[in-house]
């Protein structure tokens, strides 16, 4: 049943907000603490539980992909209900900030890719696999 | 009379006025996407842009504080986009992930993850407290939302913050989205994007997925799902680690 993976999802997110609201309390700040987080860690064990008991049907996933895919809708409606009024008034911070973890970031993937030494690049895999010598396929790469 | 009748029905049904609504600028973007950037840049980053661009004029119009929200016939957007969905919607996107998949990008995967939370939320805290916003609570939601533009409201939910800052942390995950869409292709070659591994730890550290998935797409689309791979943990590691560890952290150090 689709209610399944709504109520599931739900039972999830209540359970992930309840610990997170006590987790903060133990810690003395008023805040939600990592709650979010606590509930997709509860979804993927359930996901993982019903899977292995042969449980999860499609009425299930239907109910949790419904509003897996909403997600974006969901966040440009937040986006504009946000004051950015008052945001833009703080001037050139956004961009700076921006900016500046973007070059951080590339250059630590180039920092990692150097470091981890040579891998086959994608063409010289299709090239290899083309030819038919396909030993490892795909996982020998990636490990 | 038919102006009275169509603003009643629509304010009594805000939420579904606030779907078509949402609906019909998600359609916009995609095809804004489609025919003006040639997919180059994602429908959903455009969609975003419109969102922040929306507010910007509901809050001028109105001089309120909750953007387009506060024009009553679009009160809707505000629950749609309230926190109790957004969560909701946030936490089901956990469903696709497979434990098995994860297992393939081992430590390597899990190195990246941990630098793309990490750098990316130092940089942006540094800047927010070089721009005056010297609190724990600020600093913390401009660092997430320099992670990603989820990890932001989700953490600024979650700790309290100002409407505003949560605005900023929105903008700056969505720039930073927007500069890896548009700055991949040209900077794949001098960081070693060619092959799988690569962009796998590419997809860890940039973290955002509309990002990372659509400039792999420009430079090459067979990179694609390995990126997406990794990419799609971040924000889920982010909003558990960010609300949590990190603002514990910053709030040591620079006091509440």
């Amino acid at each position: 049943m689709t209610i399944s993976g709504v109520a599931l999802l739900a039972v999830c997110t209540l359970l992930g907000a309840i610990l997170g609201d006590l987790l903060g309390m133990m810690l003395g700040i008023k805040a939600n603490v990592g709650g979010v987080g606590l509930a997709m860690i509860f979804l993927i064990a359930g996901r993982h539980w019903l899977i292995r008991r042969k449980l999860l049907n499609e009425g299930i996933k239907l109910g949790v992909g419904f509003w897996a895919a909403f997600y974006i809708p969901i966040v440009v409606a937040m986006a504009a209900n946000q004051n950015v009024v008052a945001a833009v008034e703080s001037g050139p911070m956004v961009a700076i900030a921006a900016i500046g973890t973007v070059l951080a970031c590339f250059a630590c993937v180039a920092l990692i890719s150097r470091m981890s030494g040579r891998v086959e690049t994608m063409d010289e895999i299709e090239a290899r696999e083309a030819k038919g010598a396909q030993t490892g396929g795909l996982g020998s790469v990636v490990r | 009379m038919i102006v009275d009748a169509v603003s009643r029905v629509l304010q009594a049904n805000a939420l579904l006025t606030a779907f078509a609504f949402v609906g019909l600028v998600m359609w916009l973007s995609a095809a804004l996407s489609k025919y003006l950037t040639m997919g180059r840049l994602h429908g959903s980053a455009i969609a975003i842009m419109i969102g922040l661009a929306l507010a910007l004029w509901g809050g001028m119009v109105t001089g309120g504080k909750s953007g387009l929200a506060d024009i009553p016939m679009l009160s809707g957007i505000g629950l749609m986009g309230g926190a109790m969905l957004r969560d909701f919607a946030i936490v089901a996107t956990a469903f696709e992930v497979d434990v098995e998949k994860a297992k393939k990008a081992g430590w390597i995967g899990a190195a990246s993850l941990m630098l793309g939370v990490i750098v990316p939320f130092v940089g942006g805290a540094l800047v927010a407290a070089a721009y005056g916003y010297t609190d724990a609570i600020s600093m913390t939601t401009i660092g997430a939302g320099a992670v990603t533009y989820i990890v932001g409201p989700v953490t600024g939910a979650a700790i309290g913050a100002d409407s505003a800052v949560i605005a900023l942390s929105i903008a700056t995950g969505v720039f930073k989205a927007v500069l890896v869409m548009i700055g991949t292709p040209f900077v794949a070659g001098m960081i070693g994007l060619n092959n799988p591994r690569t962009a796998m730890v590419f997809g860890g550290v940039m973290g955002t997925t509309s990002g990372v998935t659509a400039g792999l797409a420009a430079t090459d689309r067979r990179l694609v799902p390995y990126g997406a791979l990794t990419a799609t943990f971040l924000t889920g590691f982010g909003c558990l680690v960010v609300p949590s560890i990190f603002y514990l952290i910053v709030r040591a150090i620079v006091g509440s």
